[in-house]
C-alpha cells in the first residue's frame, strides 16, 4: 500500500523521540569514563536501568490516570499519590519502630503500601470522579491540600521520631535521580513487567475511556472493573518511581503533555510510547547533560520540575478558559 | 421490545422515577416527553445501564440489562447523551470508527470500514472525515456522535434530547434523519425531547411523565390533545391541525 509507506505524523514522532533516547542512552553510558570500563558499565548500567523505569512507570502511570479522569491536567503525583507513598513508610516507622524497615523493604511491605494507595486512589475517584461533574479547580484544590497534607503529616512525624529511625528511614526516603536507590531494583522490575502484562491484556480499552464514562459504556466498556484495575496499576506504578527516584511532582505532567502535543492526537498507542520516550529523554538526556557535560549535581530535578510546574500553570489557565 | 418492571431510582428520599412499568414498542420513534425533574433522562439512563437502578429489571429483546454483559448489550443498544465532555482529541473518522468497538475492540476489518463509510455518507460527513472535532459546529459535531451511534449498528438507539444547542435547521434535519433510520434502517429510535411539536410531527409513538411515574402514551393522536397536555404540563395548550400534523400553541 503506497499510502502507508508516506509517514504519518505519529511514527515520524515517534521515530524522531526513539532516535534522541537511544542517543541519550549511548551518551549516559559512554561519556566521560576513565578507568575500568567493565565496573563502569556496570555501575552506569543499574543507574541507567533504574531511570529507564522510572521514565515508563511515571509516563504510563500519568497518561493512563488522565485517561480515566477524563483530564489532561491533573496527574497521580499532583492528587498526592507519591506523597502518600512516605507518609506510609514515616508511619510505619514512626508507629513501629526501625525494625519494620525490615520488613517494608521486602515484598510484603510493598504489597501492603500498595494496597493501601489503592484504596486511597479508590475513594479518592469515587467520590471526585464517579460521583458527578466537579470543577477543575476544585480537583486541582484538592490534590494540592492532599500533597500538603501528607508532606506536613510525614514532617510531623520525622520530627517527632527518635534519631536513630529518622536517620534510617532518611536513607530509604532520599532517593533521587542522582541517588537512584537501586536496591529495589530488581523487584521494580518484575512488578513493572506484570503490571504491563495487565495493561496489555486490556488495551483496546483505554482509547474508548477518553470518550468520557457514558460513552465507555455504551461501547460496552465493563467501565467499573477496568478503571479499578488502571487505578491499581497506576498506583502500583507511583510506588515503583517513588521507590526509586522519591516524588516528583510535575515530571509525569511534563511527559504526558508534551506527548499529546506532539502526537496531535490521542490514540494510546502513540502517546503511551512518546511519553515513555519524553521520560527517557527528560531523565537520561538530561542527567547525563547535567552531571558529565556542566558537572551540575542537583540542577535536573530543579529544571524537570520547574517546566513541569510551567506547563502546570499554563494548562491551569487555558483549561478554566475551556 | 425492551420493557421495564418497576423501576425505582432515588437521590435521597426524593424518588426520581417511581414504579416505572413500561412496554417500548420495536420499531419507529418513541419520544419520552413531560416537564423538566419529571425524570425522563433518568429513565433513559437506567434503561440504557449507564446508571444502576434501585429496585426494578429491565429486559431488551428477552435480555436482562443486569445479568447481560455490556458488550453485548453494546451490540444491541446505543445511547446517547448530551455531556459528551471529553479530552481526547480525534477527527470525526476516528470518532465514528469507535462505534464499532463493540465487534472488533479497535482492530478494524473490512466490514467494519464499510460501516463507518456508510454511517458518515449517512450523515453527510464523509467530506468532513478528516477534520478534528473541536474545529465543528454544534451541530456538525452533533451529527458525528449520532453518526457514532448509527455505525453502532444496534437495533435500538436511545438519544437524550438530541435537539438540545441545536437551530431550528438542525433540529429538523436531525429530527427527519431519525425518521429514516427508522422507516430505512428499522432502527427503533427512543427520544427525551422538550418540544412537544417536534414530538407530535415525527413520533410514532409518545410516552408522558411526570413527577417520576408515566402518565400517559399512546399514539401521537391520543397525546396530543389539549387535555392531556394540560395534565401533563399544568398549562393551557392549543392543538391545532396543521397539514395532517398536530400542532400545539403554547405562547400566551
Amino acid at each position: 500500500m503506497p499510502a502507508s509507506l508516506r509517514w504519518s505524523r505519529p511514527t515520524l514522532v515517534l521515530t524522531a523521540l526513539a532516535g534522541l533516547a537511544l542517543l541519550s542512552i549511548v551518551l549516559f553510558m559512554t561519556l566521560d569514563v576513565r578507568g575500568n570500563w567493565g565496573f563502569v558499565f556496570q555501575f552506569r548500567g543499574r543507574k541507567l536501568l533504574a531511570l529507564l523505569l522510572v521514565a515508563y512507570s511515571i509516563a504510563v502511570a500519568t497518561v493512563l490516570f488522565q485517561t480515566v479522569t477524563n483530564n489532561r491536567i491533573l496527574t497521580p503525583s499532583i492528587m498526592g499519590f507519591d506523597q502518600l507513598y512516605i507518609l506510609v513508610q514515616t508511619a510505619v516507622v514512626y508507629f513501629i519502630g526501625i525494625q519494620s524497615l525490615l520488613v517494608m523493604d521486602t515484598y510484603v511491605g510493598f504489597i501492603i503500601q500498595v494496597g493501601l494507595m489503592v484504596g486511597f486512589s479508590w475513594v479518592l475517584f469515587q467520590w471526585l470522579f464517579l460521583s458527578g461533574e466537579r470543577s477543575l479547580h476544585l480537583l486541582v484544590l484538592v490534590g494540592i491540600v492532599f500533597g500538603i497534607f501528607f508532606r506536613s503529616l510525614s514532617s510531623f512525624m520525622q520530627r517527632m521520631m527518635d534519631p536513630n529511625a529518622f536517620q534510617v528511614l532518611q536513607d530509604t526516603l532520599f532517593a533521587s535521580f542522582t541517588r537512584v536507590d537501586t536496591t529495589l531494583l530488581g523487584a521494580s522490575m518484575l512488578i513493572a513487567a506484570l503490571l504491563t502484562l495487565i495493561l496489555w491484556r486490556i488495551r483496546s480499552t483505554f482509547d474508548v475511556l477518553t470518550l468520557g464514562k457514558s460513552t465507555a459504556i455504551n461501547l460496552g466498556v465493563n467501565y467499573k472493573a477496568t478503571v479499578v484495575t488502571i487505578l491499581v496499576v497506576v498506583s502500583m506504578l507511583v510506588a515503583v518511581s517513588t521507590a526509586l527516584v522519591g516524588p516528583r511532582t510535575f515530571f509525569g505532567l511534563l511527559v504526558a503533555s508534551l506527548a499529546h502535543l506532539f502526537i496531535g492526537n490521542s490514540r494510546h498507542r502513540y502517546i503511551l510510547p512518546a511519553a515513555t520516550l519524553l521520560g527517557v529523554i527528560c531523565l537520561v538526556g538530561g542527567q547525563t547533560l547535567f552531571e558529565r557535560v556542566f558537572a551540575f549535581d542537583t540542577a535536573l530535578s530543579i529544571i524537570i520540575e520547574f517546566l513541569g510546574g510551567l506547563v502546570f500553570i499554563i494548562l491551569i489557565v487555558r483549561g478554566a478558559a475551556r | 421490545m425492551i420493557i421495564t418492571t418497576g423501576l425505582k431510582k432515588y437521590y435521597g428520599d426524593t424518588a426520581v422515577v417511581d414504579d416505572v412499568t413500561l412496554a417500548l414498542p420495536a420499531g419507529g420513534i418513541t419520544s419520552i416527553i413531560g416537564p423538566n425533574g419529571a425524570g425522563k433522562s433518568t429513565l433513559l439512563s437506567m434503561i440504557s445501564r449507564l446508571m444502576g437502578m434501585d429496585a426494578g429489571t429491565v429486559t431488551i429483546d428477552g435480555l436482562d440489562i443486569e445479568k447481560t454483559r455490556s458488550d453485548v448489550l453494546a451490540r444491541r443498544l446505543s445511547i446517547l447523551r448530551q455531556d459528551n465532555h471529553m479530552t481526547a482529541r480525534l477527527t470525526v473518522r476516528d470518532l465514528v470508527s469507535f462505534g464499532r468497538y463493540p465487534y472488533s475492540r479497535g482492530r478494524l476489518n473490512e466490514e467494519d470500514r464499510a460501516h463507518i463509510e456508510r454511517s458518515l455518507d449517512y450523515l453527510n460527513l464523509t467530506e468532513l472525515g478528516g477534520r478534528f472535532l473541536d474545529e465543528l459546529s454544534g451541530g456538525q459535531r452533533q451529527r458525528a456522535f449520532v453518526a457514532m451511534v448509527l455505525c453502532q449498528d444496534t437495533d435500538y438507539v436511545l438519544l437524550d434530547e438530541p435537539l438540545n444547542n441545536l437551530d431550528m435547521k438542525h433540529a429538523m434535519g436531525m429530527m427527519k434523519l431519525l425518521r429514516r433510520a427508522a422507516d430505512e434502517l428499522g432502527k427503533t429510535v427512543v427520544l427525551v425531547l422538550h418540544d412537544i411539536n417536534f414530538a407530535s410531527w415525527y413520533s410514532d409513538h409518545i410516552i408522558a411523565m411526570r413527577d417520576g411515574a408515566v402518565c400517559h402514551q399512546g399514539t401521537t393522536e391520543d397525546l396530543i390533545r389539549p387535555e392531556i397536555l394540560r395534565d401533563i404540563y399544568d398549562m393551557d395548550i392549543n392543538v391545532h391541525e396543521i397539514g395532517g400534523h398536530r400542532v400545539s400553541i403554547f405562547y400566551s
